[in-house]
């Protein structure tokens, strides 16, 4: 079996991120939505981490203390707009928030 | 044993994922995505990142998730999935298809192009010791703006989601 | 391969601790409550001739929940359901890889660090590990499919969350005096001594800490004042409520491991861990002959002592349950006592005209420790349990309000008069 290289955790963080951006386009329903952002800064994470190991030095970690920090601040203000949203049209299936739509 | 570790948590954050993104009931989605974000954090432990491990935990795993989870529960909304249709089978075979070339495609491509071995690496590397003289060197002005960041989003939180009386 | 095993072993005997504290544990809390109300508590459980003042009923107790019928009620969300117990027991029980409980054994050339993972952000793993913990009873309350099991899920897990942060703070604290995260070096940290005298515990350098992190602790545990989210009389046992058997004894067990765990972490951080007051590492190897021939004399003395008072206990319970075999229970436990105390005599005699070899010194130094660390766990979770049955509970708005708008201001004050005080002197010495 081929050792682990960084190749690997790379793929795996590609995965990731392409599932996040397929959470996103084709769901329909906000948190899942939302939840594909999470999943795709985690993939981006990932791929931080890898190369920070692989250079030897700890940029990658703080840089992933920052997009950690900024996807909290995101996923708590997002859910309080869902929140809003589900309290004005009671629904939160983005196919019925078409108030703006022509 | 490192490739079997290795093999078994990206195993588990990949199917994770795939739940999260097919299954119809959010909260079912929203526990699949902390198996992934928890096994993630393993990966983290395999790169020698101890502190970054110890962070996905606390507050990705155990914060940001338990948010979401408290919002899907306080508003009933794995009720809603009845009217959403629900991934299809296609999409979802064609979606493992193409995960499965890439990660192939990644894997045989970038060898061939001939890596460097990771770099040497002392016993302090990832400690929170070394995060935290990068934070208060380098990286001090982003680290002060963060705070800010982090105070506007709670008072935003706050507000907007505080029930009008 | 030795890694491995040492690896294993100290696994184990960081299990053993936590799980055999824990049924001992529900068993004094079922005769120190007793004692605090002034009854006398369950002591007819018996096995054979033994009663032991009661500890039977522990094991009756898992025996009942054992057989009794695994029933899924058929209205819960069955994989949360089955699910959540598990969480509840094995996310706590992990938590213990990181409290060391004796100092670095140096045998055979190497140094064993007494904790499983030797993590280096090791108090942050616990932490972690809580936050883990609240998923147990969020997934609880949700699949049970009932309005009270809801709410006290809900509640319970909005109050861990809460109160991991006064938590988090007070280590803070702790950190900024003994410079670092790593959980060995702050326990050996307390073994200098302050102006000579002094034991430099943790209780001692952050008074104000230790009372926030204390508080945090019992609210982290759902102990009361904090257990409105599981009290029976308040929201029919929360989010436990449709629980039975094995599932029920899960959930038990995990809030009794939750106490020993933060009695280990309050112990670990704020009264020195492993550490005899006055007497560092060194000065017990050197001295372990001696301890050796203490340990083992007091040992003697103190079996002696009990088997006596067995043959009184014996004599004086005779005619009490006609003729059987209870009656013999003095007697028999007299026996066994004495021979134990035969035993260790014998060990007493022959130390004299031994001498210890380093390894043996250094063995009598880790037992010493352990047995300093097992101490002072058993005090802290005797004060939960004291605390438990002395105190009435807090309403649901006056606990999150203590929380958030008391202990999370005081514990910032904490740390801002922690680092002047470190500023201050060190301007003075240095």
């Amino acid at each position: 079996m081929t050792p682990i290289t960084i190749e690997h955790y790379l793929g795996l963080s590609a995965i990731l991120f392409f599932i996040g951006v397929f959470g996103v386009l084709f769901r329909r329903n906000l948190i899942v939505i939302l939840m594909s952002i999470e999943l795709m800064l985690n993939a981006v994470n990932l791929s931080f981490v890898t190369f920070s190991r692989q250079l030897g030095t700890m940029d990658g970690h703080v840089a992933t203390f920052f997009v950690m920090a900024l996807a909290a601040a995101e996923a708590g203000l997002g859910l309080a707009i869902l929140v809003m949203v589900f309290r004005n049209r009671t629904t939160v299936q983005a196919d019925d928030l078409t108030l703006m739509r022509d | 044993m490192t490739a079997v570790l290795f093999y078994f948590f990206a195993g588990v954050a990949v199917i994770g994922a795939l739940a999260m993104v097919s299954l119809r009931n959010p909260l079912s989605g929203a526990f699949a995505l902390v198996g992934t974000m928890v096994s993630l954090a393993a990966l983290f432990a395999m790169l020698n990142a101890e502190f970054v491990f110890i962070l996905q935990i606390l507050v990705y795993a155990g914060a940001i998730m338990v948010l979401v989870i408290f919002t899907i529960m306080l508003l009933n909304l794995d009720k809603q999935e009845l009217k959403e249709v629900p991934v299809s089978r296609m999409r979802l075979l064609g979606m493992g298809a193409v995960c499965a070339l890439l990660a192939v495609g990644f894997i045989r491509v970038f060898s061939h192009f001939g890596s460097e071995p990771p770099a040497f690496i002392d016993a302090e590397f990832g400690s929170i010791e070394g995060v935290g003289r990068m934070m208060l060197g380098p990286y001090l002005y982003p680290f002060e703006v963060i705070s800010l960041v982090l105070l506007v989003a709670i008072v935003g939180v706050v507000l907007l989601a505080k029930r009008v009386v | 391969m030795v890694e491995y095993l040492i690896l294993f072993a100290k696994a184990v005997f960081i299990l053993l601790i936590a799980l055999v504290i824990m049924p001992v544990l529900i068993y004094v809390e079922r005769k120190g409550s007793s004692f605090i109300q002034d009854r006398t508590g369950p002591n007819r459980a018996a096995i054979g001739p033994f009663r032991l003042a009661g500890l039977v009923h522990v094991l009756a107790d898992v025996t009942k929940l054992l057989t009794k019928e695994m029933m899924i009620p058929p209205h819960v969300n069955r994989v949360y359901f089955i699910v959540a117990p598990f969480i509840g027991f094995t996310v706590i029980v992990g938590a213990f890889a990181v409290i060391p409980w004796a100092d670095t054994f140096h045998v055979a050339g190497r140094e064993i660090p007494m904790l499983v993972a030797d993590l280096n952000g090791g108090i942050l793993y616990i932490l972690a590990i809580t936050s883990l913990h609240v998923y147990g009873m969020v997934f609880a309350g949700w699949a049970s499919n009932n309005k009270f099991a809801l709410m006290g899920g809900l509640r319970s897990s909005a109050q861990m969350i809460s109160y991991e942060l006064p938590l988090g703070l007070a280590m803070v604290g702790i950190f900024m005096v003994f410079q670092s995260v790593h959980l060995n070096t702050i326990v050996q940290g307390q073994g200098e001594l302050l102006w000579g005298w002094l034991p430099r515990w943790g209780v001692v350098v952050q008074p104000l800490g230790f009372i926030l992190f204390t508080i945090a602790a019992f609210a982290e545990a759902n102990r009361t004042p904090f257990d409105l989210p599981e009290g029976e009389s308040e929201i029919v046992a929360g989010y436990h409520v449709e629980y039975s058997g094995i599932r029920f004894a899960m959930f038990y067990m995990g809030e009794y491991v939750a106490i020993v765990l933060s009695s280990c972490m309050i112990t670990t951080l704020f009264f020195g861990g492993w550490q005899v007051p006055w007497l560092t590492t060194q000065q017990l190897v050197d001295n372990a002959d001696l301890l050796l021939k203490i340990m083992l004399g007091a040992g003697g003395l103190g079996a002696l002592t009990f088997a006596v008072w067995m043959f009184i206990y014996g004599q004086r319970i005779k005619g009490n349950f006609g003729g059987s075999i209870k009656e013999k229970e003095g007697d028999v436990l007299g026996v066994i006592n004495l021979v134990v105390a035969a035993v260790m005599f014998a060990a007493f005699f022959r130390t004299f005209g031994l001498d210890l070899p380093e390894w043996g010194a250094r063995t009598v130094t880790l037992v010493v420790q352990i047995t300093m660390f097992v101490l002072k766990v058993c005090f802290w979770c005797w004060v939960f349990i004291w605390v438990r049955w002395s105190l009435p509970r807090f309403r649901y708005d006056q606990l999150m309000s203590l929380g958030w708008k008391k202990m999370i201001p005081l514990s910032f004050v904490n740390i801002v008069l922690t680092a002047l005080v470190i500023l201050l002197i060190d301007r003075a010495g240095g």
